[in-house]
């Protein structure tokens, strides 16, 4: 058995006889997932509704129905004022208010140009818009039904007005930003702790005093973690495919291919972090604080980049999760293909090219 | 085997402490050469340097002829290490560290068994348990066993018996004597004065400097020295009323009695009982002893100390 077969499994045994860490790295994806596909479908559905009825006609009450009908929204009650939406807001009793203008049927029937409007409550931005869409659907399928065999042209419209948040930015889809998140969490952290704790229990003075070269003892280190952290993207892909009904539009093997790209940079950037120091708190505290919070930050799937200060902006260019974000939110929302997201993948390719670099011109042949 | 000539090392702190100073040392192959000090003493930063672990500051040290700094990686094929910590994988059991290390040498545990085998025999029993699990003893026979999987030519041993219980640190030195004679060189360190003897040379090595090199039985008789023993139930009432005595060049507790260093190495200590009694302690008796290692060791110690400070 050759020399770099024995350190791999090696490395294997220490990551499979750690149970707790083991059910930590496994259980972290799989918790984050859940928190984020439930609330997300948590707060969609059964959404309080009030309609502001002004028309008090049959076809305002039949969408009023049709509204209600639907799993997405309770109507909560009719108003006859609009100004009693305000308070409704306010109190939180109503997420959203419908208002439906006088003379409605009057009005869809001789083909006048209807306005409905909604005033939804545009604190939570998710949620405001996710609302928007639901209802716009709704309406138009109501039009659909009540005028489709007059063959109108589109004559009821939705006009949305968003309070409290009216620069409402569109919806993030957290499955890129987790598989971004839980990849530098495993990659980074525990390949710069593992290597760390070597050195800290004086493992590596041992390996050091024999004919190993160096990028044996590195790369042994980055292989099972590798195949961790690709199996760590299939359980997160399988759980919000199948669980959150998120679709995966683009190509999966560049899907894969591109995160495996990104675990490498990682894994890099974890032996990067293992060179400079020889203590594992300090390594966790590099990795945590040091990696963590800007790649939470400046990742761009917590908080829009475009919205930064310029600063900020340039800032965020040095931190590769964002541009795996960006590459993954192409191949899997948006279903583009290689062209797009090639450039994302040259400046990972970059990144991981300088941490090896600099991990192999710094890895010490010797103690301090 | 192994020669070091002018070697030292500091290690930066304010104000720098001198680790090595000024070393030199010739260790003849086949030798098995002790390294005995206290903690402190620079023993492990000598282990650390020859085992290619470190860079000296000044000086030159050569393992099987090839310079520590330059020729590194032609001397770790040919050395083994046991640090004075336990350094092999808490998490791994028994067999599987011993075959990590022979495959990190390119060799396996049947080509070499012979060597490892009188060791090994006796941790066989608990193969499959974790190496954090062992015993002291028995983590030191794992970590000897895989020092030598590798048949090297030169041993290193920093301490390979602290914290090891009597007997184990007995069969440990049979062990040894049982390598010596497969050819293996063998430098091993120990705060242990009465292991000392078991070697075939010793350095006596104190604040990174050496005091003698000789063998064991030499160091002992080349002492001219004029010492007592003097045991009473009031010992350290003893040691205050002796020390700085008039005539008196040292004292050195020795557990339950106190070696008492005369400066005159012809004057007869029996005053000394007669003194003792005098002042109080009515039990006091004296005799004439040889000196051992330790002995030689500390006295050497308190007057380099003198010199020192003069």
């Amino acid at each position: 058995m050759s020399t770099f077969k024995s350190f791999v499994k090696k490395e294997v045994r220490h990551i499979l006889r750690d149970r707790k860490t083991l059910l930590v790295l496994l259980g972290m994806p799989i918790v984050q997932i859940i928190l984020f596909g439930f609330a997300l479908s948590n707060e969609v559905k059964n959404t309080v509704i009030y309609v502001a009825d002004l028309a008090h006609d049959e076809m305002s009450a039949s969408l009023i129905q049709q509204i209600d009908a639907s799993k997405y929204f309770d109507v909560g009650g009719v108003i006859t004022q609009t100004s009693e939406a305000d308070a409704l807001l306010r109190t939180g009793k109503a997420k959203v208010v419908m208002v439906v203008p006088t003379r409605f049927s009057e009005d869809l029937q001789h083909q006048k140009e209807v306005t409905l409007q909604l005033l939804t409550d545009g604190t939570n931005p998710n949620l405001a818009s996710t609302v928007n869409t639901y209802l716009s659907i709704i309406v138009r399928d109501f039009r659909n039904r009540t005028l489709g065999d007059l063959k109108l042209p589109m004559a009821l419209k939705v006009e949305p007005r968003m309070l409290y948040n009216p620069q409402l930015k569109g919806e993030y889809t957290f499955v890129p930003g987790v598989i971004a998140m839980v990849l530098m969490i495993i990659c980074v952290l525990m390949t710069s702790v593992s290597i760390v704790k070597e050195k800290e229990l004086g493992n590596m003075e041992l390996v050091l005093v024999s004919p190993t070269r160096p990028h044996i003892v590195i790369l042994s280190k980055a292989i099972p973690y590798f195949v961790l952290g690709l199996i760590l993207v299939t359980v997160i892909l399988l759980m919000s495919r199948f669980l959150l009904h998120i679709p995966i539009r683009g190509n999966l093997l560049l899907l894969y291919g591109v995160s495996a790209l990104f675990i490498i940079t990682a894994l890099s950037l974890g032996l990067v972090i293992s060179t400079i120091t020889n203590s594992q708190q300090v390594a966790m505290l590099i990795s945590l604080m040091g990696m963590m919070l800007p790649t939470i930050m400046f990742g761009g799937f917590m908080f829009p980049i475009e919205n930064m200060p310029l600063p900020m902006q340039v800032i965020s260019n040095i931190i590769p999760a964002k541009w795996f974000y960006y590459a993954i939110n192409d191949i899997m929302i948006k279903g583009q293909g290689f062209a797009a997201v090639r450039f994302d993948v040259l400046i990972l390719f970059g990144f991981t090219l300088l941490f090896l670099f600099i991990s192999y011109k710094k890895f010490n042949i010797r103690l301090s | 085997m192994i020669s070091v000539s002018q070697l030292s090392k500091y290690y930066s702190a304010k104000p720098p402490v001198v680790a090595l100073d000024n070393i030199n040392l010739e260790i003849e192959e086949g030798e098995l050469f002790g390294l005995i000090g206290p903690d402190g003493a620079g023993k492990t930063t000598l282990f650390r340097i020859l085992t290619t672990l470190m860079v000296p500051d000044l000086g030159k040290a050569t393992v099987m002829g090839w310079d520590v700094v330059n020729d590194y990686d032609k001397i770790r094929k040919h050395i083994g290490y046991m640090p004075g910590r336990f350094s092999l994988y808490q998490d791994l059991s028994v067999i599987e560290n011993l075959e990590f290390y022979a495959t990190l040498f390119n060799t396996t545990i049947e080509e070499n068994y012979h060597l490892i085998k009188p060791i090994y025999e006796q941790i066989a029993p608990f193969k499959d348990r974790r190496a954090g699990a062992l015993s002291g003893g028995m983590k030191q026979k794992l970590a000897l066993s895989c020092a030598l999987i590798h048949k090297p030519k030169v041993l290193f041993l920093d301490e390979p018996t602290t914290g090891v219980d009597v007997v184990s640190r007995k069969e440990f030195w049979q062990m040894l004597e049982g390598l010596k004679k497969e050819g293996i060189t063998i430098l091993v360190s120990t705060p242990y004065m009465d292991e000392a003897s078991m070697c075939d040379r010793i350095a006596l090595i104190h604040e990174g400097k050496i005091l003698q090199v000789a063998p064991p039985h030499q160091i002992a008789a080349s002492s001219s020295a004029n010492l007592w023993e003097v045991r009473s139930e009031k010992i350290y009432t003893a040691l205050q009323l002796l020390d700085g005595y008039e005539g008196i060049q040292g004292v050195f507790p020795f557990g339950d009695c106190l070696h008492v260093q005369l400066t005159d190495p012809t004057v007869d200590g029996t005053f000394i009982a007669a003194w003792l009694q005098r002042a109080g302690l009515i039990d006091a008796t004296v005799k004439q002893i040889q000196p051992g290692i330790e002995d030689v060791f500390l006295m050497q110690l308190s007057s380099s100390q003198k010199h020192q400070a003069s």
